[in-house]
């Protein structure tokens, strides 16, 4: 196995299109995992690590362009303000060791249903940038993942940075897992209001062969909630809201939970995080 | 007294047996069957042989003696023969220069199966005649039946079904160990197990070696709760080392590791629990199934304390149990911390909380109501002659003080769910349950326990030094610095080492049933007893020297005993009746939980607990125990489960496989007793399995406080709770 280890973004697209096949490494929670268990035998792998310009984050209008090398933990402690869905993501992946290497971009690269980074991204409307030799691709969120562990990389490109719209109102990130830290989703739910174009963004993970939004739920709660007034959330039609996200999902069963089981915690997921959402925007405090 | 490998672990500096390392050894790696049932066609070894770097491929006709080995019935082949019982079942075995290489070429194997029904449901192999037979002899292992009384009908009746799945002890460090071929035509090896003399007594006839030339020595063991019972690598590494000549090291995998030893046996268990309006027991009948899966390993201990323990430490004039213990192709269940009596505990105190409810009393109430006590007569017919004080220990639980209610503004880490945030307080119900245990501590039903220490004490530098030498397994229960603080304490002399545990000692028995403390503690003192006569005899005929002048004077002291616990008796076949039990002990748990109803999540706020342990020799290893048998405990009602469908497990990691973490195991309440048993070394009573029983059907009866649910099953699944109509 050839180790590449370029310090420079441009050597690293060379290297890429040089070695389409090279596996990129970041954090390597989920590379080196995979090599554990024999599944690929990558015929290179790239290191992403020296090339320190990916570790950056920076502020570029309303949008934050977080870096491929951007760890979990930095995004926890410096960008809650600014992206709270994906803060509070990145709060629930793994143990401390985990989000202390683990990226945005790996989980993007890994592109599993069950990835925490998804669904936030998602509700935000995060854009990808995408980068080779030939030259950058924005690629939307919404087109990124292409199928079970699948994405819209073509084989010499390499994620640069994740570009986010900086939070323009409140967001909530929930997962269920059947212990209360370093689990996997059985599925997870993300909501993000936007007042200023009277939206709503929602993700749903690890329900779903990909992760995916519920454009349904979307336009059903963005026209039933009173954006002007403020008034308090209908009860009815948050419940509404969450049968739309569940009926946006095509869960399975396996070992980590049953797809009905999957329905109705979505569906009570999303109900109670538009429900904190909402709070938030209309000044009720915390639910 | 801390514990002289705590530092080392914490650091990561510990070697463990995966660590060890001989310059030029070769690596050995096992190929298992991807089938549960399946006759063997044939086995192709040419392409791994072909292999450069392969010195060996080995398979069942390479097996130098007997072909089968057994804890209690040699039923297990050393390598597949002709047919595959579960899967994971050893088939051929590989030796190479490089762990790679060895693995590569044993996927290179080309094996041919012909894949047969699989037996997966233990009922059914239990109860059904046109059940293939997985064995010649039929599926059952063990039926053990316990009959007193003639009184089965009263006022107040529940009956219960329950099902306990299928738990791993989920030790860290995987089976692993290193095989050095001897000189002498013998081998040496290396491995951490629980008892090197039963691995030595299984070992050596498969290789058809006298045992003296097997020497084994315990290498770095990383957690065992009964699943280094059984031999893993022993003779496979043996094999390889004495065909090639080289130290041969084999490692299990992780996922390897899930299928390279034995589980907590599923059970599925009936109960009829009869009483009178204000809630004494008339009468227990129960049934209950074992699943032993493929092969016997210790599923008939494991039956006995199911049937002797099934009505729990609760006086009943009249019972009718009935406990199997069947073969079927699923992978074979054996040893686990608790041993039987966890699932039945499950059971029985659920039916105590049912009782509880029919008689309009408190769950701690009927359980007083019920209570054994000092003098009390056990299923079996057992007098209980130490003191049982469980009456106390339940009023002392009642009135610790709780958690308190929850604050208005939580921590998500408070809440169920944690920082993954599925809730702020919404649908967030508290629960109280109370469970109790009671577990056998040393073996039980006339079986011959004993164990024997060496004690040495002789001049090092000018000064007095003990050397103490048993055979008994450290599997991090803490019993090296036990053993050294019993020197110290009968021989006043203060530096001790702990030589390392191998087989040039006596057998120590194992590091099972509670037990080392009692029995290898009870041979250490023993022995420094009779190390202190001989220094008293030596001290009478010079009362003007000192000790390092008698020891000048007369050279070093050396002394080794064998210590046994008082002899118990095999149950009655059709009674179950004897006095099966060495001594017994209780221990009490109180769980607060808090559910999200709606979601079937579940936040164990505060586990309290009160145990008798008759005396405590190191508190902070004590409390430990406490600890970690309880996490265990909570484990099983909540997360652990391997799931096994058409006998293949579908979570062998510990992605899928959860245990508990920090966030989960909740902070403890401790109250622990010393209400001494005469019969034990220093009052001891055994405590590392009792803490794991209660805890279970505690967290359990609080998790069905909380939803109004049955909850006839654990682990508890989120679905179980939150898809129920009734709830929310
Ligand atoms: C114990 C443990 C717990 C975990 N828990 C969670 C969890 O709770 N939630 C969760 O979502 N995940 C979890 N994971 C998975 C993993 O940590 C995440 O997916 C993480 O985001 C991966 O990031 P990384 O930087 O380590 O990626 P890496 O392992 O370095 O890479 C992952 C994938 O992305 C590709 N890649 C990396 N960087 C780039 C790039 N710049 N351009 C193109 N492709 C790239 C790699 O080739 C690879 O395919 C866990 C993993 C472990 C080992």
């Amino acid at each position: 196995m050839d180790f590449l280890r370029p310090v420079t973004w441009e050597q690293a697209l060379a290297y890429k299109a040089e070695r389409p096949e090279a596996t990129p490494i970041q954090g390597g929670t989920d590379v080196m995992v995979e090599i554990n268990l024999d599944k690929g035998r990558p015929a290179a792998l790239l290191d992403l690590n020296p090339v320190a310009e990916l570790t950056r984050w920076s502020t570029e209008g309303t949008e934050i362009r977080v870096g491929a090398g951007v760890t979990y933990t930095r995004l926890i402690a410096e960008l809650g303000p600014l992206l709270p869905g994906l803060a509070q993501a990145s709060r629930t992946v793994g143990s401390p060791q985990i989000r202390n290497r683990g990226t945005v971009a790996g989980n993007l690269g890994a592109a599993s249903p069950a990835g925490d980074a998804h669904p936030p991204l998602l509700a935000s409307g995060a854009i990808v940038e995408a980068e080779s030799v030939r030259g950058t691709r924005m690629i939307p969120i919404t087109e990124f993942y292409t199928g079970v562990k699948r994405n819209a990389l073509r084989p010499d490109e390499l994620i640069r940075a994740v570009r986010i719209p900086a939070a323009a109102g409140p967001q909530y990130f929930s997962k269920i897992g059947t212990r209360n830290a370093m689990v996997i989703a059985v599925c997870s739910f993300a909501v993000a209001l936007h007042p200023g174009e009277r939206r709503v963004g929602t993700g749903i993970g690890s329900a779903a062969p990909t992760p995916r939004r519920a454009p349904e739920a979307e336009e059903f709660v963005a026209a039933a909630l009173d954006w002007e007034g403020r008034s308090p959330l209908d009860p009815g039609a948050a419940r509404r809201f969450g049968e739309l996200v569940a009926g946006a999902a095509a869960p399975i069963d396996d070992v980590r939970g049953r797809a009905d089981y999957r329905l109705h915690s979505l569906a009570v997921m999303a109900r109670r995080t538009l429900g904190w959402a909402w709070n938030d925007y209309t000044g009720r405090g915390p639910a | 007294m801390l514990r002289p490998d705590g530092t080392l672990k914490v650091t990561g500096e510990f070697a463990y047996s995966s660590d060890l390392w001989l310059d030029g050894m070769l690596w050995g790696a096992t190929l298992r069957s991807p089938h549960p049932s399946a006759w063997i066609r044939s086995v192709d070894v040419g392409p791994a042989l072909a292999m450069p770097g392969v010195f060996a491929v080995l398979t069942h006709e390479d097996v130098p003696g007997e072909k089968f080995y057994g804890l209690e019935h040699k039923d297990q082949p050393v390598l597949a023969i002709d047919q595959v019982r579960y899967q994971g079942e050893a088939v051929a075995l590989v030796a190479a220069d490089h762990p790679e290489t060895a693995r590569r070429a044993a996927a290179a194997i080309v094996v041919d199966y012909e894949v047969r029904e699989a037996v997966v449901d233990a009922r059914r192999a239990a109860f059904d005649p046109s059940c293939p037979p997985v064995h010649a002899h039929g599926n059952l292992v063990r039926h053990q039946p316990v009959r007193v009384g003639s009184t089965f009908d009263a006022p107040v009746v529940v009956t219960g079904e329950y099902e306990v799945g299928m738990q791993d002890q989920a030790f860290l460090g995987p089976e692993s160990g290193l095989a050095v071929p001897g000189e002498d035509g013998g081998v040496d090896l290396y491995v951490a197990t629980q008892w090197l003399h039963v691995d030595q007594d299984q070992v050596a006839p498969c290789l058809a070696l006298p045992k003296e030339k097997v020497r084994l020595s315990l290498a770095g063991v990383g957690g065992a709760f009964g699943a280094r019972e059984d031999l893993s690598m022993q003779i496979h590494a043996s094999m390889l080392a004495l065909r090639t000549g080289k130290p041969v090291k084999i490692v299990y995998g992780r996922e390897e590791s899930f299928f390279g030893h034995v589980h907590r046996h599923p059970a599925r268990m009936r109960y009829e629990h009869g009483a009178t309006a204000d809630g004494r027991l008339v009468y227990v009948r129960a049934e209950i199934v074992l699943d032993g899966g493929a092969y016997c390993s210790s599923s008939p201990a494991v039956v006995g304390n199911a049937a002797s323990l099934g009505v729990g430490p609760y006086e009943v004039g009249n019972v009718w149990i009935d406990a199997y213990g069947v073969y079927t192709n699923n992978p074979p269940c054996g040893a686990m911390r608790g041993f039987g009596a966890v699932q039945a505990c499950y059971a029985y105190e659920s039916q105590m909380d049912r009782l509880a409810e029919a008689c309009g009393l408190s769950p701690v109430e009927v359980r007083i109501r019920n209570a054994v006590s000092q003098g009390s007569k056990l299923a079996t017919g057992q007098i209980v002659d130490t003191p049982a004080p469980l009456a106390d220990m339940l009023r002392e639980l009642e009135a610790m003080p709780g958690p308190g209610e929850p604050s208005a503004a939580r921590d998500l880490r408070s809440l169920p769910g944690g920082v993954a945030q599925t809730t702020h307080g919404e649908g967030v119900r508290r629960g109280v349950g109370y469970g109790v245990g009671i577990k056998n501590i040393c073996f039980s039903e006339g079986f011959d326990d004993y164990s024997t220490a060496r004690v040495r004490v002789e001049l090092l530098g000018g000064e007095p030094h003990v050397l103490v030498h048993t055979a008994a397994a450290e599997v991090g229960q803490g019993l090296i610095t036990i053993k050294a603080q019993i020197a110290r304490t009968e021989l006043g002399i203060d530096k001790v080492t702990i030589a390392p545990a191998d087989t040039s000692v006596g057998s120590a028995g194992s590091s099972s049933a509670s037990r080392q403390s009692y029995v290898t503690g009870g041979a250490v003192k023993a022995t420094c007893e009779a190390v202190r006569e001989r220094l008293d005899r030596m001290r009478a005929g010079h009362p003007e020297l000192t000790l390092e002048e008698l020891l000048e004077l007369y050279g070093p002291v050396e002394e080794t005993r064998e210590y046994r616990h008082r002899p118990t008796t095999p149950m009655d076949p059709l009674t179950g009746q004897g006095d099966s039990h060495v001594q017994l002990a209780l221990c009490v748990h109180r769980a607060v939980v808090d559910v999200d109803v709606e979601l079937g999540l579940v936040k164990v706020v505060e586990l309290a607990a009160v145990q008798d342990v008759g005396r405590i020799l190191n508190p902070l290893a004590l409390e430990g125990q406490i600890h970690g048998g309880t996490a265990q405990g909570l484990g099983l009602a909540l997360m652990e489960e391997i799931q096994v469908r058409d006998g293949k497990v579908l979570n062998p990691s510990f992605t899928d496989y959860l245990i508990p973490t920090i966030l989960d195991m909740p902070p403890m309440r401790l109250s622990i007793l010393e209400n001494p048993d005469p019969h034990a070394p220093y009052g001891l009573r055994g405590a590392g399995e009792p803490p794991t029983l209660s805890s279970t059907p505690a967290v359990a009866a609080a998790v069905r406080a909380a939803t109004g649910l049955d909850l006839p099953r654990v682990p508890i699944r989120p679905e179980d709770i939150a898809l129920v109509p009734a709830a929310g």
